[in-house]
């Protein structure tokens, strides 16, 4: 889901076995190095924004201004973690990351930045905060696999940070789409109706329901394969060290 | 597992001086072809793949018996594993052995070794094909008919003004009711089965996107095609049965390409039904007709999802197609290098 899926589709991506390390050549080494610093950076920068924004206001409301810009840059930028995948330098599967990339650029740009309205609301705060702490940790940890100098610390909160972290990012998605709603409803944001001249109708209302829906089957899944890649990675890691 | 001894009771291609469930003699009688050679019996155990139990031991195997009958053989000892499901392999994460593979002709000593994979519960190709095809002839129908709870009450029994959405529940009817026709009397299969939750995949595909079509253009607020009105639906109607025609050429020598029964891989090519001439440009030209029909039909309703389902499906016979094709460069060394998998020169 869009939520802070800890690398539910990069578990392939040197972790359970750093031993069988057939990667990427060397420039495709230091290009992903490259893409892995920038987007920690960015991340960062995210972090930072929010906190100097809510010292700055004294509340947790309206935060979302603050980092809107480096938001929609760094969480769009992930798109090329798809082309990655397509181009083979990363081992995970195309598929996967797509779903998982393009849930959360849908949740920045088709429900946040479209509803306006949604903006003001403490489930964005929610979910931005979660997103935030798990990509910084995300992002370091294969930049840190990719130098071959991985702390165990960061492969400790990455497998353990999103048992909270993903909750927390989808309750918070859910409750800005949920609030969407009315507004997409009264608007007729991005819908389609009949009659017209190609047939076809589309009602983003509905669409947003049916999406919410969704994450009753697909969460449970991912949240109980991040918890058996837990198992898996922290507790053989005397086989894997790899400082 | 219990480990079950079989007697290697191969009825069909015994000799004649065989008799099952008696051990053969040392000399044999008349077995003219090995008149003066002992048969080497072979001992065969099965190994489950993951855990690598021994699931079954066969002995006094036949050297010429084929992988089929070992199935067979391995059924009897195992009856919820019937041959369809199995999954014989000379290594555990190796290819699946084929049921024509003859004993003695495999890369084993002679106790053979095979390890076994269930490939869960199967479902015939015609079973399959019926239901996949079945669904979209009956739901279109009910859309056309305008069947209650579907549109609003006001609309129930009633039936479109327009003549283009007579001429499409017609030409949509008309296809599905081929493959079905086809699917019983043409088409030679060489897979019996496949695994059982392909129907599901295979039926939500099918049903749910002649369901998303039929609503549109059966819809009382349908639009019949604007840009060039009747012109464009004639045009469409003769691309249409043009490929619908194209597409059962193909399937029709396709089939005579294959004796009944067997499961023989030949090169198509060209008859004397200029419809198949295309095969002189393409490996799989049943697709190429498939996309030009749905093309037409897109065309002929000038419908968005109409042109979503024509998308999706070249999509997927592209993958097909180039499977098919680059199965038949490395089956054949003289296969016609002129050709490309579906589309002429571009793909």
């Amino acid at each position: 889901m869009s939520a802070p899926a800890m690398g539910t589709t990069k578990t392939a991506h040197s972790d359970v076995a750093p031993k069988k390390k057939r990667g990427p050549g060397a420039l495709a080494t230091a290009y992903l190095v490259i893409y892995n610093v920038v987007m920690t950076a960015g991340w960062l920068v995210i972090a930072v924004g929010l906190v100097r924004a809510y010292l700055a206001r004294g509340s947790y409301h309206g935060l979302y201004y603050s980092i809107e810009k480096p938001l929609k840059f760094f969480q769009t930028g992930a798109l090329l973690e798809v082309l990655h995948c397509a181009v083979g330098i990363v081992p995970s599967s195309v598929v996967l990351t797509g779903f998982q990339v393009l849930s959360r650029v849908f949740l920045t740009w088709a429900v946040t930045h479209s509803v306006r309205e949604v903006q003001n609301e403490d489930s964005v705060l929610l979910f931005v905060s979660a997103w935030t702490i798990t990509e910084i940790i995300r992002y370091s940890f294969y930049t840190f696999s990719l130098l071959n100098h991985l702390p165990y610390l960061i492969k400790w909160a990455r497998y353990t940070f999103f048992l909270v972290l993903y909750p927390m990012g989808v309750t918070g998605e859910l409750l800005t789409v949920y609030a969407a709603l009315p507004y997409v409803q009264k608007t007729g944001l991005y819908s389609v109706t009949l009659p017209n001249k190609y047939n076809f109708s589309f009602d983003y209302h509905t669409f947003l329901i049916l999406t919410m829906v969704s994450y009753i089957p697909l969460f449970p899944q991912l949240y109980f394969h991040m918890m058996r890649q837990r198992k898996k990675v922290l507790c053989h890691v005397e086989e894997y060290k790899t400082e | 597992m219990d480990t079950v001894v079989l007697e290697g009771a191969t009825h069909k291609k015994a000799g004649p001086g065989s008799v099952p469930g008696v051990p053969a003699p040392p000399v044999k009688r008349p077995k003219a072809k090995k008149a003066k050679k002992a048969v080497v019996f072979f001992e065969v155990e099965i190994l489950d793949a993951k855990t690598k139990d021994k699931l079954c031991f066969l002995d006094k195997v036949e050297p010429n018996a084929t992988i089929g009958e070992i199935k067979s053989m391995f059924h009897k000892s195992h009856p919820q594993w019937y041959a369809a499901r199995q999954s014989i392999r000379l290594d555990p994460k190796g290819k699946s052995l084929k049921d024509e593979d003859v004993l003695q002709h495999l890369p084993v000593g002679t106790t053979a070794t095979f390890y076994f994979r269930d490939l869960g519960a199967q479902i015939s190709w015609v079973t399959v094909f019926l239901t996949e095809y079945g669904g979209p002839l009956l739901l279109y129908l009910m859309f056309y008919f305008r069947v209650p709870f579907i549109y609003a009450p006001k609309y129930d029994f009633t039936t479109s003004k327009h003549w283009v959405v007579h001429l499409a529940c017609m030409c949509h009817s008309f296809h599905y009711l081929k493959r079905l026709l086809e699917t019983l009397f043409v088409h030679r299969f060489s897979h019996g089965t496949m695994p059982l939750r392909n129907i599901f995949k295979n039926c939500t595909y099918y049903w749910g996107f002649a369901a998303w079509m039929a609503y549109y253009i059966n819809h009382p607020l349908y639009t019949p095609p604007t840009i060039y009105g009747e012109q464009q639906v004639r045009i469409a109607l003769i691309i249409f049965l043009f490929c619908q025609v194209g597409n059962f050429s193909i399937h029709i020598a396709l089939r005579n390409l294959r004796p009944p029964g067997s499961k023989t891989r030949k090169i198509p090519y060209p008859t004397k039904n200029p419809f198949t001439w295309i095969f002189l440009l393409v490996s799989c030209p049943n697709y190429t007709y498939e996309l030009g029909s749905w093309f037409g039909f897109t065309l002929m309703t000038q419908c968005l999802p109409v042109a979503f389902f024509t998308a999706v499906g070249f999509i997927q016979m592209t993958v097909w197609a180039k499977g098919k094709h680059r199965s038949y460069l490395k089956e054949f060394r003289d296969y016609p290098p002129l050709r490309s998998p579906i589309l002429p020169f571009v793909l």
